[in-house]
């Protein structure tokens, strides 16, 4: 029973968490770009709204099943990191397996959507999900081979014992103990979150909003909170890699804030790649700073 | 995809369940990027940091799948109209339509033109009009707070307006449209 309770408050705070994000990252662009913005509560009144819109449009089982899968894998990752370390609530459900079946099931959202998109049959979705995928197995290497740097560096694969190796102080965290990898994770962060300059999926000026074209009413409501979920699943499990893992709900906070707002700023401020670009500077550079780390390790 | 059933009226509501609902609907109005007449214009300073439409919930979405408003931005051609419908009927409900300038009023400088309408109210159900040749976006703005207003008193009902008199619609749309080649029923 009171696993059940600790899933529910852990979804609960992750989702108000992941929307409330949102809305603050769409004030902060806002500014950037000198204009007011939206009040910082606008994603909960879009998804709120959306939800009760009427739903009349389907392409299909795939169609009505990608937001689901979304959500499910945003919500497996939640539950299998440990998000406040030793804390009862949080830390009874983690995961003591490896992280490599955090990233599959990372992916495993990620496809569903694609397949979904697929399904919905319209050519700016299938365009996108094809662009998105491309960058996806580009991006994946890197943060692949970053993790795996890292996990050899501390002689263990699984999640509690990386976060466990990171509590001597600030000096052993990874970010410090590998700076290379930890650079190459954290560019590969940029096209996770979809940050421009690696903004290719979702496009405005070619292939208005991608993916999602025909999707509408619920399943969009479901999209946002599916990714506002998502958003706090990886955040949690960059904090976890990188920076410590978070020993109370206020660090957790703090340094989820921190990192959320990264991709925000590089995002206001940077045009937007050629798919090829991209796909280029990803293979390259954050791969090669993952590398050198990977070998320095084995070295 | 086409539906050959007419449109299903909709059903009661719980009243305070509706009250919080017309709130968030009128804190987040999802324009269809989609411009019909010279009035497109105006509408994109709203996206400036001058006049900063954001800063109302409202935004622009390129599909008409995602929005709630659609904006009829000055004249509309004869030829056009058969693609306004298309893009009305695939919106989903609850949705609004906001006419701007004196063209779709009363037609205004083109009253005479043989492809232009004259009163667009006729064809669509309109829930505000912003009056001017062409309104500047202040005033764009002010059409704006006032379908809010509506939405949140539930007095934007012209989407209901439109599926209850369908016939009378549906009538007029095919005097202008002469080869209509649509399904009748096709949301």
């Amino acid at each position: 029973m009171s696993n059940i309770i600790s899933i529910v408050v852990t979804i609960a705070a992750s989702l108000i968490w992941g929307l409330l994000l949102g809305g603050i990252s769409r004030t902060v662009t806002a500014r950037i770009h000198g204009r007011m913005g939206p009040r910082v509560t606008q994603n909960f009144i879009d998804v709120w709204k959306l939800f009760r819109k009427k739903t009349s449009i389907h392409h299909g089982g795939m169609f009505w099943m990608a937001p689901m899968f979304r959500i499910t894998g945003a919500i497996c990752v939640l539950l299998m990191v440990p998000i406040v370390i030793g804390n009862s609530v949080t830390w009874n459900m983690s995961f003591a397996g490896d992280v490599f079946l955090l990233i599959y099931i990372m992916f495993f959202g990620c496809l569903g959507m694609a397949l979904g998109a697929g399904n919905s049959g319209h050519p700016y979705a299938v365009i996108a999900v094809s662009r998105g995928l491309a960058q996806m197995s580009s991006y994946e290497l890197s943060f692949s081979i970053a993790v795996v740097a890292i996990a050899v560096g501390l002689h263990t694969f699984r999640i509690e014992g990386i976060v466990a190796a990171q509590q001597a102080g600030i000096s052993s965290w990874n970010i410090f103990r590998f700076p290379f990898a930890s650079a190459g994770a954290l560019l590969a962060f940029l096209p996770m979150q979809m940050a421009y300059p690696f903004g290719i999926v979702l496009a405005p000026q070619e292939i208005p909003i991608g993916p999602p074209t025909e999707y509408s009413s619920r399943f969009l409501s479901l999209m946002f909170s599916g990714r506002a979920l998502f958003g706090v699943a990886k955040l949690v499990l960059f904090v976890s890699l990188l920076f410590g893992g978070a020993s109370s709900w206020l660090s957790l906070f703090v340094k989820t804030f921190l990192l959320y707002m990264y991709p925000v700023v590089v995002s206001s401020v940077f045009p937007r790649f050629r798919t090829e670009q991209s796909i280029r500077f990803l293979w390259f550079v954050p791969t090669t700073l993952a590398l050198v780390d990977l070998v320095r390790v084995m070295l | 995809m086409y539906c050959n059933q007419r449109p299903e009226k909709p059903g009661n509501k719980i009243e305070v369940f509706e009250k919080i609902t017309n709130m968030a609907r009128a804190n987040s109005l999802w324009v269809t990027a989609y411009g019909t007449g010279c009035g497109a214009i105006e509408l994109r300073p709203l996206h400036t940091s001058r006049f900063d439409m954001e800063r109302f919930g409202i935004a622009m979405r390129p599909t008409p799948r995602q929005a709630d408003v659609l904006i009829i931005s000055g004249y509309l051609a004869t030829k056009t109209l058969k693609r306004v419908i298309r893009v009305y009927e695939q919106i989903q409900d609850p949705k609004y339509i906001v006419a701007l300038g004196s063209c779709t009023i009363n037609g205004g400088m083109y009253f005479d033109s043989y492809n232009t309408l004259n009163v667009l109210d006729k064809y669509l159900p309109v829930d505000v009009y912003v009056m001017g040749c062409m309104p500047r976006p202040e005033a764009i703005i002010d059409g704006f707070s006032l379908l809010m207003r509506k939405i949140k008193d539930g007095r934007a009902q012209g989407w209901k307006h439109y599926k209850e008199n369908l016939d009378y619609y549906r009538e007029n749309q095919k005097k202008i449209i002469t080869d209509w080649d649509l399904p009748d029923y096709n949301w």
